[in-house]
């Protein structure tokens, strides 16, 4: 048995230019070289991507679902931050 | 919390689900449900690596490069698979070294086809057109499971699945157009494989114990039997196709429900394998194992030198 566990990493893929990297999935390695390595070899076998971020998992700071509520329910009755909010004549096109 | 409070979090929860909501891993979920994630997750990903041995003798003997390249990329590709969803078991609160070690000691259990022997070049073809086919037949619902991570883990390994059934049936098909010893090698190979494929889908609706509670949290959409029928109806005219004869003298196909009436499976063989006496259960533990601790030292070096970089990098800061 291993005395030291391989920490965990997430990865990230971009799949083509002008799109963002997304959340793939997450994979163990021992060092962010091997992580970028293995990321390739576990999510990238089809050409599912053009480039790859891993981040070390222990560094990501997560919102609590228990803390919902507070933080997202207040955007729920501020209808007036949307277009559909504001009454126009239909004269008005194009807006 | 007090036993009300949890039924009503359970309620909850439960009515979450029946309106397709998906379960997230930081959401709260009730223990039954983490447990039965953790058993059913990881009893797949065990299956995905222990699912690589009986192919991983053939990459050598393979018939031809083509062969060879699609078989090494099957495994590949389960190797993968296997890792996609212990990922997914993982964000249910276990860890990699405890998943390894349930494996590992016999406590959790991997798809028991596995435990047969591939003895000959036809068996690569009779895996992926049969137990790949069934695994695709019991997959395909998953991607809707209502545990997200396993979801979408799910979502993955089904797109890459395809290419696995296609390849073995490319190799019945070689052999059962080719000399009367490779299609006598490929009528072997489909008897040896046949009922073992049925079993694969799990025991008959009356005996499968997680059914009820399964099918409610959508880690289950369609019963074993039902899952089981759809694999004979589509599978049995692929093998006419192939001019092969499906081992079960009492398969025919009935007008009046429109599917196959198919015979008695043999469950004693069954459940024989899945307590470990199957032809190839102690060797397939001690392939595993033996690979598992044969690299330890791999592993350790690397971890060793992850952390003698990081020192240096400290030092320099301080420098």
């Amino acid at each position: 048995m291993s005395k030291n566990n391989w920490p965990l990493w997430e990865v990230f893929v971009r799949s083509k230019n002008g799109l963002e990297h997304r959340h793939f999935g997450s994979l163990h390695a021992a060092d962010a070289e091997m992580a970028l390595e293995n990321a390739r070899d576990v999510y990238t076998r089809r050409s599912e991507g053009v480039s790859i971020w891993v981040v070390e998992s222990s560094n990501i700071t997560a919102s609590n679902p228990e803390n919902n509520g507070e933080l997202f329910e207040p955007a729920a009755d501020k209808v007036y931050r949307h277009p559909t909010f504001y009454d126009l004549p239909d004269e008005v096109k194009h807006m | 919390m007090s036993e009300n409070e949890v039924k009503n979090l359970e309620d909850i929860f439960e009515a979450r689900i029946a309106r397709d909501e998906k379960i997230e891993p930081k959401d709260w979920m009730p223990e039954k449900y983490r447990k039965t994630h953790i058993r059913q997750i990881s009893q797949h990903a065990h299956s995905e690596i222990v699912g690589m041995l009986p192919e991983g003798n053939w990459i050598s003997r393979a018939p031809s490069l083509r062969r060879k390249v699609a078989l090494l990329a099957k495994v590949q590709d389960e190797a993968g698979h296997g890792l996609y969803l212990y990922s997914a078991c993982e964000t249910l609160g276990i860890s990699r070294d405890e998943l390894y070690e349930q494996l590992h000691t016999g406590k959790a259990k991997y798809s028991s086809i596995f435990n047969y022997p591939t003895v000959t070049w036809a068996d690569m073809g009779a895996i992926g057109w049969l137990v790949d086919g069934a695994a695709i037949i019991n997959q395909v619902p998953l991607c809707n499971t209502s545990y997200g991570p396993y979801a979408r883990a799910m979502v993955r390994v089904c797109k890459e699945e395809s290419f696995h059934q296609r390849q073995g049936f490319e190799i019945m098909l070689k052999l059962a157009n080719g000399t009367p010893e490779q299609k006598e090698m490929a009528q072997d190979a489909l008897n040896r494989w046949w009922w073992p494929s049925l079993m694969m889908l799990g025991p008959t609706d009356a005996e499968s114990v997680h059914t009820a509670q399964s099918m409610k949290w959508k880690l289950k959409r369609k019963t074993n039997d039902e899952l089981r029928q759809q694999f004979i109806d589509q599978t049995v005219p692929q093998a006419d196709l192939l001019g092969l004869t499906v081992p079960d003298p009492d398969l025919k196909w009935n007008e009046k429900t429109g599917h196959y009436d198919f015979g008695e499976i043999d469950w004693d063989e069954f459940w024989q394998v899945v307590k470990g006496y199957g032809p190839s259960n102690k060797k397939r533990m001690k392939d595993r194992v033996g690979a598992w601790e044969e690299g330890a030292w791999v592993r350790d070096a690397a971890m060793a030198y992850a952390d003698k970089k990081e020192k240096r990098k400290d030092l320099k800061h301080v420098g």
